[in-house]
């Protein structure tokens, strides 16, 4: 019998049977199940329970739960993004928030235009904008009152910042904690630019006061369901579209960049266009994400892009588990209803308790929450 | 083993006619038409004022087995920089056969012109399992789109079966690559290295870290390679190179100081003094 050589005791997480349950090629028939019931909470449970269910029946679910429950899910299409780059290729963004809030200002355009006449003032305009004494929309705002016109600019405004930041920094070779402190400047130059009044996107307050989209009431129940359920059929969409990304001979070569960079372009395949690619599709998945979440909070304002929120994506990737696309949907979940529920219980205490539960996840929970799957199973 | 390594050889052909690579790589095709593969001529590279390489030119034959020896600092390695397009020459030029400029192109573009290298450190993709490592490896067109849709047909699975049999790890092909001995992930590298279907290897210590069986192994090995393909072989252990080489070229201070068969060398007054440091 061979000696089991150095390093044996450690199995990369995305190659354990336990987690056939999670979706890998083995475990076809289970992670079906898995979106199928997932897809019954989403696009029925939470409809029915709102709109049909009496209000104080037991399972009645309330205006409240269906806006943190769209929110949380915005997030955790954010949070399985930001996997698709840094747990299967290796690189740590820490400004994905940009391309978030790039994508909720596009639709916050939309439906600032959508106010009509029904603002503070009367007027054509935005009240920030009469507010500045602007007579015209700027150049920039010409279109937005058309939807698709607007949700061509989620798609295409953090995809093409994305591809051109992606493509020099990945040319000159960009990587790791560099990486990650550059995309950190970038998301602060952003909100700088935009906590300014004459760049022309409400400056400190943002877009807000939305009345409504695509011509029905922003705030009608019947509006938030649906707005709730395309938010799940996107994530789920999203996780399909990831979950067969990773397992393509791409992602085997994204994870083999992350590994061993070098051998990988002496095997003759090019790093920059293999990053770039995910690099700028995660990018776009954020500014989606973004898209849905700005109808469903009311509000995008400059905070979106602060360092701080950038940082927590990554938190709620590393709590739910890196390179297991399902993990961080898990993670951002976790630290969201956590959050929701300290700033509630104990405000001043959430952000010692996000230190915990991060200190928590590195040392005992490695592969985050989505280990204990794997560990139950082993 | 000579049965496989005879396989390999009638897949290779057949794939090579069908198998459709980068455009830019085909339009100039290797021309080994004056029996030379590799030619560097007064290559110079400085860093921060040490000359690595220093005039250096050397000429490898199509289908030789030429092995490179020298002290540390010699630029044994940095010479394989130079080849494989890591580092750009402040000097000289490198051609690969009569009209491939390699100081034109990027690692990838050398690596799909027909280079393979083997680093020191031997580097596999730890967290993919054998098999995966040679798919990864196999030629094929390895730009973005088409990997995204690759699928991999019988002809190439039997192709990635034949090169386990050559490395002898066809038992071990479900397993991570991780997860190998030292002298297992040399073989890897190499079988990767082969799968690219490679007109030139460069090994750099390829049996550093092997047992005294698996030495052997790798020696039986590259003499079975030599003829089908090119290899250059960096080495410091001296038997191996005895055992092995055609030719050898002694590098010292950035230049050949000698060259000739492993007996000839051994005589040279000045090599003589380099390594015994008289």
């Amino acid at each position: 019998m061979r000696p089991e050589p150095i390093g044996a005791g450690f199995v990369p997480l995305e190659r354990s049977r336990g987690f056939a349950l999670l979706g890998s090629a083995a475990g076809a028939g289970a992670a079906t199940w898995f979106y199928v019931i997932a897809a019954l909470v989403v696009l029925v449970a939470f409809p029915v329970g709102n709109l049909v269910v009496p209000q104080g029946s037991a399972l009645h679910v309330s205006d409240y739960a269906v806006t943190l429950g769209g929110k949380i899910m915005c997030y955790a299409i954010v949070a399985m993004a930001m996997d698709l780059i840094w747990g299967y290729a290796g690189i740590l963004s820490l400004g994905h928030g940009l391309f978030f809030a790039l994508g909720g200002y596009a639709m916050g355009m939309y439906l600032m235009r959508s106010i009509g006449h029904d603002g503070v003032y009367h007027s054509d305009l935005p009240d920030f904008m009469v507010f500045l004494d602007w007579k015209a929309y700027p150049w920039y705002w010409r279109f937005t009152e058309h939807f698709w016109y607007a949700a061509m600019l989620v798609v295409l405004v953090p995809g093409v910042l994305a591809f051109a930041f992606g493509y020099f920094a990945f040319r000159s070779r960009i990587k790791g904690v560099y990486f990650s402190i550059i995309t950190q400047a970038l998301t602060y130059a952003a909100m700088l630019l935009f906590f300014r009044n004459d760049t022309g996107f409400g400056g400190n307050n943002g877009f807000t006061d939305f009345k409504r989209i695509l011509g029905y009431p922003i705030t009608a129940p019947a509006t938030r369901i649906v707005l709730f359920c395309t938010t799940g059929a996107v994530l789920l969409a999203c996780l399909a579209l990831c979950r067969a990304l990773v397992s393509s001979k791409l992602g085997r070569v994204l994870t083999a960049i992350r590994d061993a960079e070098s051998r990988v372009m002496f095997s003759g395949y090019n790093p920059l266009h293999f990053k770039l690619f995910v690099w700028t599709i995660s990018a776009v998945i954020c500014g989606i994400a973004g898209a849905l979440y700005v109808p469903q909070v009311g509000i995008i304002n400059p905070g979106e892009m602060s360092p701080a929120n950038s940082i927590e994506i990554a938190i709620w990737t590393a709590v739910g588990g890196r390179g297991t696309l399902i993990g961080p949907v898990l993670g951002a979940a976790a630290v969201n209803l956590g959050k929701s529920w300290f700033t509630q219980a104990l405000p001043e205490y959430w952000l010692y308790a996000l230190g915990l539960i991060f200190v928590v996840v590195t040392l005992f929970l490695p592969y985050g929450l989505a280990g204990l799957f794997r560990r139950r199973a082993a | 083993m000579n049965r496989a390594i005879a396989r390999a050889r009638r897949a290779r052909e057949r794939s090579r006619s069908n198998v459709s690579v980068d455009g830019r790589l085909l339009s100039k095709a290797l021309d080994t038409s004056h029996r030379a593969i590799l030619y560097l001529e007064d290559v110079s590279v400085s860093f921060d004022g040490f000359r690595a390489l220093n005039r250096l030119s050397l000429t490898v034959d199509d289908g030789e087995l030429r092995c490179v020896i020298g002290p540390n600092g010699a630029g044994k390695t940095t010479m394989m920089d130079v080849i494989t397009g890591k580092t750009q020459p402040d000097e000289g030029r490198v051609y690969f056969g009569q009209t491939i400029d390699l100081t034109r192109m990027s690692e990838p573009e050398i690596a799909g012109a027909g280079i393979g290298r083997k680093f020191q450190k031997p580097t596999v993709f730890e967290h993919h399992t054998v098999f995966e490592n040679l798919e990864l490896a196999m030629k094929a067109d390895k730009r973005v789109a088409s990997t995204l849709f690759a699928r991999l047909d019988s002809a190439a699975r039997d192709r990635i079966l034949q090169t386990l049999e050559l490395i002898r790890l066809v038992a071990d092909a479900k397993r991570l690559a991780g997860l190998l001995s030292h002298g297992q992930k040399q073989w890897l590298e190499i079988g990767m290295l082969l799968m690219q279907e490679p007109r030139l290897l460069l090994l750099d210590e390829p049996v550093a870290g092997m047992t005294d069986e698996e030495t052997v192994r790798s020696a039986e090995l590259f003499l079975e390679l030599a003829g089908e393909y090119t290899l250059i072989v960096v080495e410091h252990d001296m038997d191996f190179v005895a055992r092995i080489a055609d030719r050898v070229s002694v590098l010292h201070e950035g230049r050949v100081l000698a060259e000739g068969s492993m007996h000839q060398v051994q005589q040279h007054e000045q090599v003589i003094e380099v390594f015994l440091g008289r």
